[in-house]
């Protein structure tokens, strides 16, 4: 009888080791792997996201560069709560019309989402945004 | 082999930028999910996505498995003239596949 009551916390331990969570350090690690020395400055680029999330499966997120004075050479997209810290990178060719992509993302829990965007010249702009998340993904 | 719906405007003008969207059936799967026995379910994702109008690069996209089952894109481009967009993805057991969409500019 213990014995069978003993496994019954067997798939909780396991759901815990599933939800190893990037921290917030891996996720300054991958950002310095991207800026390097080059400057890094707030604005510029905006990320749109619903801040209340009910499905954190897919989540719409809409990255854009308003106005950049040099093309924008890559989008770089970090999530700090997720099992690892990058989401995706968007490098824009020269048919690109704009520096805007759309696309859907998983939140592994309520946490902050950062982009980052690098311009032809080197620099990099960030921008960040702090989510609720009610119905995480990854978990099940 | 991946179903893939590429959405172009109907009407394309020359140098005006239109929105290509695409809209992938793929799983996704992470690797961090867990099957019913405990077991990890193996990674299996797009990990590259190129899009290109006659050989010139649109959007060049590294993939990580944050992004959504089925995943969906949009974002703009511009044609000079009637052409092919072609879409390659590359990821996981051993995914390579090219999809072509005609542009026809008026």
């Amino acid at each position: 009888m213990i014995r069978r009551r003993a496994l019954l916390f067997v798939p909780a331990a396991a759901c815990l080791a599933a939800r190893a969570e990037a921290t917030p350090a891996d996720v300054a690690d991958a950002i310095g792997a991207v800026v390097g020395d080059a400057p890094l400055k707030d604005g510029l680029i905006h990320i749109d996201m619903p801040v209340m999330v009910e499905n954190g499966n897919a989540v719409s997120i809409t990255l854009t560069v308003q106005d950049p004075p040099v093309p924008v050479a890559e989008i770089h997209v970090f999530a700090e709560g997720n099992p690892l810290p990058r989401v995706a990178v968007f490098r824009f060719g020269p048919r690109a019309a704009a520096p805007r992509v759309a696309t859907r993302m998983r939140l592994a829990t309520s946490q902050t989402v950062v982009a980052i965007a690098k311009l032809r010249d080197g620099t990099c702009w960030r921008d960040r945004i702090d989510l609720l998340v009610t119905l995480a993904a990854c978990v099940e | 082999m991946v179903r893939v719906l590429i959405n172009l405007p109907k009407q394309i003008h020359a140098d005006v930028p239109f929105e290509v969207k695409l809209l992938i059936s793929h799983p996704m799967e992470s690797g961090y999910r867990r099957d019913a026995m405990g077991q990890r379910i193996p990674r299996d994702i797009i990990q590259r996505l190129v899009c290109a109008i006659d050989g010139e690069t649109v959007l060049d996209a590294a993939l990580f498995p944050a992004i959504a089952a089925n995943p969906f894109f949009a974002f703009t481009a511009v044609a000079a003239k009637s052409g092919t967009l072609t879409l390659t993805l590359t990821g996981d057991n051993g995914l390579n596949q090219t999809e072509t969409a005609a542009i026809t500019v008026t």
